[in-house]
């Protein structure tokens, strides 16, 4: 994900310094790794060298100096491109648990791949079984269940997955090794 | 937790064909179950011995400590009327009767007045978001308004054991979703143990829980799928 759009489209609500803009990316991607505060300094610094955002001001109430940052025009366009362009579906099949199952079927064998794929299955139902939770507590709020969901799906098709490769693996297996 | 509802050495066959082959399970009080697995592996069949509606070929089901197997048919029916709440996959609804008078109905069986049975549908359907609906026929509403319905009238009596076979299976995403998510709600507020029988991974999450079967047995990869046997 890409931190330099996600805090240009927080920038369109109006100028904020640093620290407001990492508090209101990690309440309105919750479940989001957190942004760390050197991370929001350092692309703001990128972003202004880049004439996508300005300095608008110092506010200093009561604590240290905060300096503000407002969208320029260029940014708004750069904001406007990435919002419009679609994501490449799936360009390269890039995943670890794929990776993993070759690397494991060239080095270890089938055996190996398969209490893999079944330990992995387990942690996947564990995870899933907690964000489903998170839907049904009764206080998550409609930005946490919209997180859940996409995490669940997500899941849900890596489990599906799983499930069709334990199948595969000795075909698999002779493929590789042949 | 102690299990309220427990399954020894369960077998049944249906005629030459083995469908469970020696299922042991328990159920705890308040507890949400799932039991998965491929098409074929056993888990309807589990579900209706449990519930007292098929009768086992060998092996005990007993509920709170008793033999439930050794009751009258008679007995065993009050059982699933007052303590078990039933429910399919299509709502299977008495088309001649009223959204509400579907619900009314296993009250109206146990005994209950007419009025306080009205009463306690009404509240339930409105649980389940179609109270509105509560003077409709079935035919007159969609797939999920009927499920709705179904889930009201088998939690209507209160019941200590939900069976659930596939219960969202007919329904949308987001419709199957709320329905389970409510059922969640409910069992959680009134301690009901929930046995829900599903092939889906995303579906069998609800539960506190998973058994997975094959070929009529428990999986003890967890998978359903026989690897590593």
């Amino acid at each position: 994900m890409s931190t330099s759009h996600v805090l240009l489209g927080l920038l369109s609500a109006g100028p904020q310094h640093g620290y407001e803009l990492k508090r209101a990316h990690d309440e309105r991607l919750p479940r989001a790794k957190p942004l760390a505060y050197g991370q929001v300094y350092a692309t703001l610094g990128r972003l202004e060298r880049d004439g996508l955002v300005e300095q608008s001001g110092q506010d200093q109430e009561g604590g240290p100096e905060r300096t503000s940052y407002a969208l320029t025009d260029a940014g708004r366009d750069k904001l406007a491109e990435w919002l419009a362009a679609v994501e490449p579906p799936a360009q390269y099949v890039a995943s670890d648990l794929f990776a993993k199952v070759i690397v494991s079927l060239l080095a270890s064998g089938a055996s190996a791949a398969t209490d893999y794929l079944i330990a992995q299955r387990a942690a996947h139902t564990t995870r899933l079984r907690e964000l489903t939770a998170v839907k049904t507590s009764g206080d998550s709020s409609a930005g946490d269940v919209v997180a859940a969901d996409y995490a669940i799906a997500h899941l849900d098709a890596d489990l599906t997955w799983l499930q069709t490769t334990l199948l595969r693996v000795a075909d698999l297996h002779r493929e590789v090794n042949a | 937790m102690n299990a309220l509802l427990t399954g020894t050495g369960l077998h049944r066959s249906y005629g030459p064909t083995p469908a469970l082959r020696g299922i042991d399970i328990e159920i705890g009080e308040g507890e949400i179950v799932a039991v998965t697995g491929p098409s074929g592996c056993g888990k309807s069949t589990l579900l209706h011995c449990l519930a007292g509606i098929l009768k086992v070929d060998a092996g005990e089901v007993r509920f709170r400590d008793q033999d439930i197997g050794l009751w009258s048919e008679s007995a065993r029916s009050r059982l699933r009327r007052t303590e078990f709440g039933v429910l399919f996959q299509f709502g299977q609804l008495v088309p001649e009767l009223t959204a509400a008078e579907n619900v009314a109905l296993p009250l109206l069986l146990a005994g209950s007045g007419r009025r306080e049975a009205r009463k306690s549908a009404t509240l339930w359907l409105g649980r389940f978001g179609v109270g509105d609906l509560a003077d409709q026929l079935p035919g007159r509403m969609s797939g999920g308004e009927q499920q709705r319905c179904a889930v009201a009238r088998a939690l209507v009596t209160e019941p200590k054991v939900l069976f659930a076979d596939e219960p969202t299976g007919a329904l949308d995403v987001l419709t199957g979703e709320q329905v389970l998510t409510e059922i969640v709600h409910v069992a959680r507020e009134q301690g009901t143990s929930v046995v829900l029988v599903t092939h889906e991974p995303k579906i069998a999450a609800y539960a506190d829980r998973e058994i997975a079967l094959r070929d009529g047995v428990l999986d003890p990869t967890g998978l359903g799928l026989g690897i590593g046997s």
